[in-house]
C-alpha cells in the first residue's frame, strides 16, 4: 500500500498524460477532465484514492473538493480503499448467472477470501461481486484489474487465480479458445 | 439468412486486424470525401431513406434525429457517441471497437459533417480499458494519415475526435447524464426539454448517437440508403447485430437482416437453445430493460422494433437472453431488479426507493414467502414508478417484473402455494 499519499503530485509521465487529458475538452472546460485524471491518480496511486489524492486532483483543475468527492464516489471503478495487487471482479448479473456466475464466485471464495473486498491472506487479492461487464455472449467472465477472463467454469477460474498467484502470465479474453464472440462450431 | 457480401461488420470477431490498413483493404475510408462534397442534405437524405433506427435501444429514425441539429455555423454543435455500453445482454459495440474502429471513426466524420459538428466525443465505459486503447490507436493513425484532424480526408472539413473514458455508472448510457459526466459532474439525467439538439454538452446542441448507429453509416452512404432499407420490413429495415446470450449451445455476436424469426436466429447461429427447442421456457429479445416474452410467442415472433413491441416486448439493443427450462425465472429477474437497484442514480425517489422496494418483493417471491396479494402489491408499486421519473431508468427497471407476471404469474402462484402447503 502506497504511504505517498500525504504529499500526492503527478509523476513526470503522468503530468504530461494529464496535460494531453486537458487538451481533450475546452479550456473553459477544465471539470470535464475529472474522470480521465481520476483514473490517471488512480493507477499511480495503487488503484485507490486517498482523501488527498482527491484534493490534489481538484486542486489539478481548480473545483472544490466537494465536487470531485461527489464524482468519486458516484462511480463504481474509483475505489477509496486499498483492493490488492489484483482486483477481480465477478460479474452476477442475468446472463452471466445463467452461465454459472456462482461457481466463479465459489472460486474466488475458496481462492482469495470467503468475503468480497477483503484482502485475501498475502495481502495481493481481493473479489467483489460486480453488475453487468459487457460481454455477456462470452459468459460467465470476471475482470481482472485491466483485463477480462472470459467463458469461464469453476475450474478455469481457479486455474487463472493459481496462475496470477504462481507470479506467472496468462492469457487475456476466452479461456475455451474460441476467438472473440465467434460462435464455437 | 443475410449473405456474406451483404455484412456490414465482415470484421466483427478480429479475424484480420483492426489497422487502418487492414481496414482499407476491407473499404473502410475508400473516398470519403467523396460523401462530404455532395452535402450534408445528401448525407441526412440518404439517411432517411436508409430508414435506418438508432442502434442503441430506443430506436428512434436517424436521419429524422440529425435534422433536428440546428444549421447555424456560428454553433458549436458536437456529435457524442455512446459507446456506454452496460445494458446486460449486450456487447455488440465492445466488438465492432475492439475490431472495426475505424468503420466508427469513419461514420463520426460524416454524422459530424452532416450535422455540423467540429467536434466529436466517444464515451466508452470505463470496464472497456482495452477497447479504449485499441480505439485511440486506430484514432492516432487517423490522424497521422490526415483522416482526421484539420482538412479531415481531404474535405476541407476540420474535425477531431476524443475519446471519454467513464467509470462504471450504468445511468451514464442515459444521453444526458452521460452528457452531464462528459462534463465533470456525477451522471444525474436531465429534466428534458431542453432536449441535447437544442441544449447539450456545454449547452451547445449536441446528437448522441449508439456506437452501432454511427458504425453503419460509411456503408449505407457508400452503397445507398435503398440498399440499406431493402433488408427487414418498412420500417424495421437494414442488418442488425444480434448478441445471444443465455442457454444456448453456442453463445455469440452474429450479423443478420434484421426481422429475421427469433428461433431462426438462434437454431443458425447460437447451436439452438440446450436440450432443444422444446426446453426453452423465455427469452428477453432486446436485452435487459424489456419484457420476457415465453415459449409460445419465441416459436414465431419476427426480431424487429414493431414485431417485438405488438407482442408487449421491445428490440432494445438486440441482445437476446435464453432461458431454458432449468431456469427458476424469479431469480433470473430478480438479478435485473438487484441491477436497477445497484444503478438507480437516485435522483428521483420513485426509482431510488422503487428499486431496492422491487427487488426485496422479489427476493420475497424467491424464498417462497409471499401470496397472490404480496404480487398485487409489486405490480401496482411498479406503475407507480413506471413513468414518474426523470429518465427511463425507472420504466427499464418495471417492465422486466411486469412482463414475469403477465406470462408466468400462474405458475408462480401455484409453487407459492405449494410452498405455504408444505
Amino acid at each position: 500500500m502506497s504511504n505517498l499519499n500525504d504529499n500526492f503530485s503527478f509523476n513526470e509521465t503522468n503530468e504530461r498524460e494529464a496535460e494531453k487529458i486537458l487538451a481533450k475538452y475546452p479550456t473553459d472546460r477544465k471539470q470535464s477532465a475529472i474522470m480521465p485524471l481520476l483514473d490517471l491518480a488512480q493507477r499511480q496511486n495503487d488503484n485507490w484514492l486517498s482523501r488527498d489524492v482527491v484534493e490534489y486532483v481538484a486542486n489539478f483543475i481548480e473545483i472544490p473538493f466537494i465536487k470531485a468527492w461527489e464524482v468519486v464516489t458516484f462511480y463504481s471503478m474509483y475505489y477509496t480503499k486499498y483492493n490488492g495487487k489484483y482486483l477481480v471482479q465477478v460479474c452476477g448479473t442475468t446472463p452471466c448467472w445463467l452461465r454459472g456466475s456462482d461457481q466463479v464466485a465459489k472460486a474466488c471464495k475458496e481462492m482469495i477470501s470467503p468475503d468480497q473486498n477483503t484482502l485475501s491472506k498475502d495481502g495481493l487479492f481481493s473479489w467483489m461481486q460486480v453488475e453487468c461487464l459487457g460481454a455477456c455472449v462470452n459468459a460467465p467472465l470476471v475482470q481482472i484489474n485491466d483485463d477480462y477472463y472470459e467463458d469461464l467454469t469453476y475450474d478455469t477460474t481457479k486455474n487463472i487465480l493459481q496462475t496470477l498467484m504462481d507470479g506467472k502470465e496468462i492469457k487475456v479474453g476466452s479461456q475455451n479458445g474460441r476467438t472473440s464472440s465467434k460462435a464455437v462450431s | 439468412m443475410l449473405k456474406e457480401k451483404d455484412k456490414i461488420f465482415t470484421n466483427l470477431f478480429g479475424d484480420e486486424t483492426y489497422s487502418l490498413k487492414s481496414a482499407q483493404k476491407r473499404g473502410d475510408w475508400n473516398n470519403t470525401k467523396s460523401f462530404i462534397k455532395k452535402g450534408r442534405d445528401w448525407i441526412i437524405d440518404e439517411m432517411k431513406k436508409s430508414e435506418l433506427r438508432g442502434r442503441g435501444g430506443a430506436g428512434f429514425p436517424t436521419g429524422l434525429k440529425w435534422s433536428f441539429m440546428p444549421k447555424d455555423p456560428a454553433l458549436n454543435n458536437y456529435l457524442v457517441v455512446n459507446a456506454d455500453e452496460s445494458e446486460p445482454g449486450t456487447c455488440k459495440d465492445r466488438d465492432m471497437i475492439r475490431n472495426e474502429p475505424h468503420k466508427l471513426i469513419e461514420g463520426c466524420l460524416l454524422a459530424s459533417f452532416a450535422m455540423n459538428a467540429h467536434t466529436c466525443y466517444i464515451y466508452i465505459r470505463g470496464e472497456y480499458f482495452n477497447e479504449a486503447v485499441v480505439l485511440q490507436n486506430a484514432i492516432d493513425e487517423a490522424y497521422e494519415a490526415g483522416l482526421v484532424g484539420k482538412n479531415a480526408a481531404n474535405s476541407g472539413w476540420d474535425f477531431d475526435i476524443y475519446i471519454h473514458r467513464g467509470a462504471g455508472a450504468y445511468i451514464c448510457g442515459e444521453e444526458t447524464a452521460l452528457l452531464e459526466s462528459l462534463e465533470g459532474k456525477k451522471g444525474f439525467p436531465r429534466l428534458k426539454p431542453p432536449f441535447p439538439a437544442n441544449k447539450g454538452l456545454y449547452g451547445s446542441p449536441t446528437t448522441v448517437n449508439n456506437v452501432e448507429t454511427i458504425a453503419v453509416v460509411p456503408t449505407i452512404l457508400r452503397r445507398g440508403g435503398e440498399w440499406f432499407s431493402s433488408f427487414g420490413r418498412e420500417k424495421n429495415t437494414g442488418t442488425k447485430v444480434f448478441c445471444i446470450s443465455g442457454h444456448v449451445n453456442n453463445p455469440c455476436n452474429i450479423e443478420e437482416e434484421m426481422g429475421i424469426p427469433l428461433r431462426e436466429l438462434i437454431e443458425k447461429h447460437a447451436g439452438g437453445v440446450i436440450g432443444g427447442w422444446d426446453n426453452l421456457k423465455a427469452i428477453i429479445p432486446g436485452g435487459s430493460s424489456v419484457p420476457l416474452i415465453p415459449k409460445n410467442i419465441c416459436d414465431s415472433v419476427l426480431m424487429d422494433f414493431d414485431s417485438l413491441t405488438e407482442v408487449k416486448s421491445g428490440l432494445g439493443t438486440a441482445a437476446v437472453i435464453v432461458m431454458d427450462k432449468s431456469t427458476d425465472l424469479v431469480k433470473a429477474i430478480s438479478k435485473l431488479s438487484h441491477f436497477y437497484k445497484h444503478e438507480s442514480c437516485g435522483q428521483c425517489t420513485p426509482c431510488r426507493e422503487g428499486t431496492g422496494w422491487l427487488w426485496r418483493m422479489m427476493e420475497k417471491i424467491g424464498e417462497g414467502n409471499a401470496t397472490s396479494t404480496d404480487i398485487d402489491k409489486l405490480l401496482d408499486v411498479t406503475k407507480q414508478i413506471e413513468g414518474h421519473t426523470i429518465c427511463a431508468l425507472g420504466d427499464a427497471a418495471a417492465w422486466p417484473i411486469q412482463g414475469l407476471f403477465r406470462h408466468f404469474r400462474e405458475e408462480i402462484e401455484e409453487s407459492l402455494t405449494k410452498i405455504r402447503a408444505a
